[in-house]
């Protein structure tokens, strides 16, 4: 197939898997803020949102104070923001314009729709319980776009590059959130345990559709190392560090099948996947979670360069 | 020519035509009410599917939907059989007349056509003079646009030789005709368009270069997403099972082009370009084009690569040109032309200037390189400021442009606001020629959806009709 090609079916993954998990990580936060206890928080929780999203420059170049409408307006809307939510689908659908032939009717279809339907969303609809709706749609776009992906696309090398766009994002994705909700949520001093903490942790959860799976998996109460455990080397939690790596490392095997050729990502792939599947989650807290989470985003960003470099262009 | 409108249903009063008498007892049969509701899901499936027409840079919305007029228009076998032969006829004198003109010029030695025409015209292309080209094809896709005026009487109006759109409104007009209206079109015997894309593809392989390998590589080169019909690209390429390609996406090295794969470069031997000539390979036309291949022309020359419709095809077109179809049928085929051209006078020449500017209010004025409806004078229907304009235009510089008699275009039902109402309509069939040369029965029917207007320019909030051709 054209690298052109390719390059579209990626990004346009990459783009409805961003949109999603900004979606997920706005949510939360709304969530958040209207805890009582987490009143004396002055809104920091907007502030790391800005950051978990990698946002921080652009936001502060254009509004003073992370306010939830400045938040929702610049992470949802503006055109001017490239991760916006707006312009994820936007950029989506684009892409997807110029290669629908690549697409399934199903693809397509959800894309286009998603698109055409974005114009009645703005920032006088979205408050107060509309911003909910808005999250639950954008959440229900991407879903279909995957579910729709995972149906009916053929398994070719079309599919698998579409497959790899969502989990390199997704990778990202939940490295950032876990990454910056520690930082900015767990002070040093602040008492594990207490009320606050244990929203805040929960709410790390919730962002990547985790809190019950959680449950469901240790039933031992929120612990901070069991959910780092959980979402970087549990391979029964879909969004965690280890699942993207696995379906990472699978799709890259499946392509070296189909053309019979290796290329740099797959060591990469295989590295990182080994990482995670071997190392032991005492190592991780004892190098530094951060320290841990900053060297996975940046491998994954040099799988994602090397990718491009063996197909894409 | 007939003066009064010809009605292809019948003109009020009359009897209604054969093959229309069916379609009207429907009409009778369904309330208004219905055919609205009908026609919101035409545009509901037009909108979801994404066929859209693209005007950027003109402000409102930027992909718009052609409006798709519900009610189909019918043809007799036997009025087909005639414009078929007529198509065919033309195409093939279209063809001929190219590689002439790229070959040894006997149309010109012989002074059918004045060689200034020819030579110093716009679409000319010098480089192509002595490149042979498969099968001596030259316009391997043609839409020729033709009006009706009478039972009998068609007229082609215009050749379009180098990247004629609209089929795919054709082929979709089908699809959701067939979608909305089964038992309607149960009740006809309707000859099918859908095998288009596969004659299609079949000519494009039969045109591969002399030094193709092996099975050919067929690929559609489009500008990209903003050109106006980008659906019809993607949509071409898509039935056809072949690569949509970018000029970016494909790279010319030792006089061979290579498309840029997942699995590295792979050799593409025929390229349906919807590119125009101009943009086609910085090298060789405009050094700024982006839409391009550098080197193309090289490979093209080489025979390493064939490019549909060929280079220079355009001269074939030209409105200047237009006026000696009809001789082209005799001089190359010594057959007498079955279409018959509109009179046209050609203000280059004073005699014919001197008549159009004196009948400005009766004729329509066209530029000889303008498209679209733009740049055209309605003279019945402007307005003092703009004759005296147009004149003036003229004046100044008569050689570009050519005047013709309006035509009182047959008109067809028409589902508009104020019910089922007559509207002016045109056709466009779509003719490939190959190692063969093959027509889908029927075309593209554009409808001017405004009461009285003539023009059906899409640009110009023209529609389109599914079009139908009886089999006997």
């Amino acid at each position: 197939m054209l690298s052109r090609t390719a390059d579209s079916l990626f990004w346009i993954a990459r783009y409805m898997e961003r949109a999603e998990n900004l979606a997920r990580t706005l949510r939360v936060t709304d969530r958040l803020s209207l805890m009582p206890s987490t009143a004396e928080a002055d809104g920091s929780e907007w502030h790391s949102t800005v950051v978990v999203s990698g946002c921080e420059e652009g936001f502060y170049e254009k509004h003073e104070e992370a306010t939830p409408e400045n938040v929702i307006s610049y992470l949802a809307f503006d055109p001017e923001n490239p991760s916006s939510i707006r312009a994820c689908i936007e950029t989506a659908r684009r892409n997807a314009r110029a290669v629908r032939t690549a697409l399934t009717t199903e693809q397509w279809e959800c894309l286009n729709a998603a698109w055409l339907a974005l114009p009645g969303w703005n920032e006088a609809r979205v408050r107060g319980s509309g911003l909910h709706r808005f999250l639950d749609w954008v959440k229900d776009c991407s879903l279909l776009f995957t579910g729709g992906t995972v149906a009916t696309m053929l398994r070719r090398d079309s599919y698998y590059f579409t497959r790899l766009g969502t989990f390199i994002e997704r990778s990202d994705n939940t490295a950032r959130i876990l990454d910056v909700k520690y930082h900015v949520l767990l002070p040093e001093h602040a008492e594990v345990g207490g009320g606050i903490d244990y929203y805040q942790w929960a709410s790390i959860l919730r962002a990547v559709s985790g809190y019950r799976s959680y449950n469901a998996v240790y039933r031992e109460g929120l612990k901070p190392w069991l959910i780092a455990e959980f979402l970087i080397m549990r391979e029964e939690m879909p969004r965690s560090l280890i699942s993207c790596s696995a379906e990472i490392k699978e799709c890259l095997d499946k392509l070296a099948e189909e053309y019979g050729q290796r290329h740099e990502c797959h060591r990469i792939a295989g590295q990182n996947y080994s990482r995670l599947r071997f190392g032991k989650v005492e190592d991780v807290f004892r190098q530094g979670l951060h320290e841990f989470l900053s060297e996975h985003i940046e491998q994954n960003d040099r799988l994602g360069v090397e990718i491009s470099r063996s197909y894409l262009m | 020519m007939a003066q009064a409108i010809f009605d292809e249903m019948g003109a009020p009063g009359s009897d209604v035509r054969l093959a229309y008498r069916t379609l009207q007892t429907w009409l009778d049969e369904t309330p208004l009410e219905i055919l609205t509701l009908r026609r919101e899901e035409a545009e509901t499936f037009f909108r979801r599917i994404g066929i859209t027409f693209a005007v950027y840079g003109e402000g409102g919305d930027p992909e718009r939907i052609i409006p798709f007029d519900i009610i189909p228009r019918i043809l007799e076998a036997a009025e087909w059989r005639q414009i078929s032969d007529g198509l065919i006829q033309r195409v093939r004198a279209l063809n001929a007349f190219i590689a002439d003109i790229y070959g040894k010029q006997e149309i010109l030695q012989a002074g059918i056509v004045p060689r200034d025409n020819v030579l110093l015209n716009d679409t000319y292309r010098y480089q192509m003079q002595g490149v042979a080209v498969p099968h001596n094809v030259y316009t391997h896709i043609a839409g020729i646009d033709m009006v009706r005026v009478g039972p009998e009487e068609f007229y082609v109006l215009e050749d379009n030789c180098r990247t004629p759109s609209g089929v795919s409104y054709m082929l979709e007009n089908r699809e959701i005709t067939m979608r909305l209206f089964p038992d309607l079109f149960s009740r006809y015997n309707v000859a099918p368009v859908d095998h288009y894309c596969d004659d299609l593809m079949r000519t494009l392989t039969s045109v591969a270069p002399r030094n193709c390998p092996g099975e050919p590589t067929v690929v559609v080169l489009t500008p990209g997403i903003y050109n106006s019909a980008y659906y019809e690209h993607s949509f071409l390429a898509d039935q056809m099972g072949v690569e949509l390609v970018e000029g970016p996406d494909l790279y010319v090295m030792d006089d061979v082009v290579y498309m840029r794969t997942t699995q590295g470069p792979k050799r593409v031997d025929v390229i349906y370009r919807r590119v125009d000539d101009d943009f086609l390979d910085p090298l060789t036309f405009k050094a700024d084009s982006a839409l391009g291949v550098a080197g193309l022309m090289n490979a093209y020359r080489a025979g390493n690569v064939n490019l549909t419709n060929a280079v220079g095809a355009g001269i074939a077109d030209d409105k200047a040109i237009y006026t000696y179809v009809p001789k082209m049928v005799e001089f190359y085929l010594g057959e007498k032309p079955i279409l018959k051209n509109v009179p046209t006078w050609r203000c280059g020449e004073k005699d014919d200037a001197a008549y159009v500017l004196e009948h400005l209010a009766e004729l329509v004025v066209k530029e000889v390189h303008g498209s679209g409806g733009y740049g055209m004078l309605v003279g019945p229907k402007a307005a003092k400021e703009e004759l005296e304009l147009f004149g003036a235009r003229v004046k100044a510089c008569p050689e570009k442009y050519i005047a013709q008699p309006t035509l009182a275009l047959s008109t067809c039902p028409t589902f508009v606001n104020e019910g089922v109402a007559p509207r002016h309509v045109d056709l466009r069939p779509f003719i490939l020629s190959g190692k063969e040369i093959k027509v889908v029965p029927g075309g593209l029917t554009r409808v001017a959806m405004r009461e009285g207007s003539l023009v059906v320019n899409s640009s110009q909030g023209g529609g389109t009709k599914d079009t139908w051709v009886l089999k006997d």
